[in-house]
């Protein structure tokens, strides 16, 4: 920069970014500025900049291509780290590494939660002497995002590419919303991959937003926009505490809007037809107050976050209309994930059970639902938040175990008055243990030989002797279940428990 | 044209929805039973059945396509 510019004109220079033609080749991506996402982020504007002259004495890279600082939103100071993708396209140097690194100190000594607004095409080869191999190279912004992780809320907000070795910042946050179209995350590019290794791809079909939010499930969230993505961060902050020491804040309660349909209608009678678990959801939380996370991965499984009576509460339901409510390896995964989630960050657990089982077969067993089970079982089984778990209609086999079942230490385990629980359903029960009886029987007297056991296996699992042997804590009228909950979160709200005293578990990932 | 895949392996069921018949997107085409539950498949897009590829009492595997919609 010509040493006669005065302060002001510097800043100016700074404040605007990379090229004009850069600016507008965004715009028509609908791509917003970098310190126009901030804004909108923002209750105002950022209040603390860090290192604005970053690089300054080279022209073409304003505040090194990445912004740094404080702000506030609904009111709570977050840290930031934006790139700026007019600037040589968001590409990391040596001071943009050092000023993510900082930043992240900075969350990390005052206790603020970490927002990455990533839209970046990776290190800049020219400088990777000086921002990959070092001790605050660029592996040392994942170190500190792995020691942030479960102390202060981590999210990223993807509007761009997140290309190679950057495409770990996302995977290291507790969310990760990316806008549909402009937001990727992969590890080669499809230019790479045909090079490497001959396949041609397209770089939505292997790496884009909606492949990852459905089927990867590196993404957790699909925005239609930026203004959706922001707008959607906003709102996720406001079911969580500053960091792991402070408790979530509660808000007014707000009653559900009426429904034609009471939770009493709402479920089938028949315990194999599927029923939609968003209906029961919606009857218990608070109007409007239900997050869904992971909507697109897994359909089987439903987490979200919501408030009942204006208390934060992590949902974890079964949802019969997808694959029966069966649980598959990706299932337990997300909901291990959304469980230690919750757990890190004191929001209150409610498992809403009707699950048939962990799925069996071939296909699940090669990819290893045994131990993708196992990480939804210790998730929820080490989670110390108040944890309810309610059996809507059925629970058979490990999926009891798996929906915080009586075993888990769950503060309680309540039943609707249909509800079932067993190792498995009664047709399954009768096949398994009168096979051989069954097809000695003339073919005309089967029917009724089957019905019969089926109604004595069904009087053995009955609700009222499970409650009577103490085994479920309650049995709930279906249309009191939201004032039930209510009451017991209340209940349960100076719960204080260390799960057990070691370094970690080891984890079955 | 799109194909409407089981989205988990079990046997049909019902099929609800014939060939030449309009649907709409989320409308059900065929009903699997699979772990001892009725498993709706829907489809994704609204058109016109124009193949169903399964009969009732076929068994299918996680991906099949179970009918073509135009």
């Amino acid at each position: 920069m010509p040493t006669n510019q005065t302060l002001e004109e510097r800043a100016k220079k700074i404040a605007a970014g990379g090229g004009e033609k850069y600016h507008s080749k965004n715009a028509e991506k609908g791509k917003m500025f970098v310190r126009e996402r901030l804004q909108l982020l923002f209750d105002e504007d950022i209040d603390v900049e860090d290192a604005f002259f970053a690089n300054c004495q080279n022209e073409s890279l304003p505040a090194d291509g990445v912004v740094t600082g404080i702000g506030r939103i609904n009111g709570e100071k977050v840290c930031v780290m934006a790139n700026d993708s007019t600037v040589k396209a968001g590409s990391w140097g040596a001071r943009t590494v050092e000023k993510i690194i900082r930043i992240q100190e900075t969350a990390l000594k005052l206790n603020l939660p970490m927002l990455y607004l990533v839209d970046s095409a990776g290190a800049r080869i020219t400088d990777q002497v000086e921002m990959f191999p070092n001790r605050r190279g660029a592996g040392r912004i994942f170190h500190n995002q792995i020691k942030l992780s479960g102390r202060v809320p981590q999210v990223c907000l993807l509007f761009g590419p997140s290309a190679a070795g950057g495409a770990y910042i996302p995977a290291f946050c507790d969310i990760v919303v990316m806008v549909d179209k402009n937001a990727s995350m992969y590890l080669g590019s499809p230019r790479m991959a045909e090079k490497v290794i001959g396949e041609k791809v397209t770089l939505e079909e292997m790496g884009g937003a909606n492949m990852h939010c459905s089927v990867s499930g590196c993404g957790d969230v699909l925005a239609k926009d930026e203004s959706d993505a922001i707008a959607f961060a906003r709102n996720y902050l406001s079911y969580f505490p500053q960091s792991y020491r402070e408790l979530p804040k509660k808000t007014e309660s707000r009653q559900p809007a009426p429904f034609e349909k009471s939770i009493e209608q709402l479920i089938p009678e028949n315990q194999n037809a599927p029923f939609d678990m968003y209906q029961l959801i919606e009857r218990l939380v608070d109007d409007a107050s239900f997050c869904e996370i992971k909507k697109k991965f897994a359909p089987e499984l439903i987490t979200g976050l919501s408030r009942i009576e204006g208390r934060p509460v992590g949902i974890i339901a079964n949802q019969p209309r997808a694959k029966g409510g069966v649980l598959f390896p990706d299932s337990a995964d997300k909901a291990a994930k959304f469980i230690q989630l919750c757990d890190a960050f004191n929001i209150p657990l409610l498992f809403l059970a009707d699950i048939p089982g962990f799925m069996i077969g071939t296909k699940v067993e090669r990819a290893g639902i045994i131990r993708h089970g196992a990480k939804m079982l210790s998730a929820m089984s080490e989670a110390t938040v108040p944890k309810i778990s309610v059996i809507v209609r059925k629970a058979y086999g490990a999926g009891l175990y798996a929906m915080a079942g009586p075993a888990f230490e769950p503060d309680a385990c309540l039943a609707l008055p249909t509800a079932q629980i067993a190792v498995m359903g009664p047709e399954a029960a009768v096949n398994a243990v009168y096979a051989n009886k069954i097809a000695a029987l003339p073919e005309e007297d089967r029917p009724a030989f089957i019905k019969e056991k089926q109604e004595e296996y069904k009087e053995n699992i009955d609700i009222y002797r499970l409650a009577s042997e103490m085994i479920i804590d309650d049995i709930v009228q279906p249309n009191k279940l939201r004032e039930e909950l209510a009451c017991r979160y209340d209940a349960y709200e100076t719960k204080d428990v260390i799960f057990t005293e070691r370094k970690h578990g080891v984890y079955p990932v | 044209m799109t194909e409407i895949k089981a989205s988990m392996a079990g046997s049909v069921w019902k099929l609800v929805a014939n060939e030449g018949d309009q649907v709409s997107d989320g409308q059900d085409i065929a009903i699997l039973e699979s772990m001892k539950m009725e498993i709706p498949i829907p489809t994704e897009t609204t058109g016109t059945v124009k193949e169903l590829k399964v009969s009732e009492g076929d068994f299918v595997n996680e991906g099949d396509v179970i009918a073509i919609i135009e």
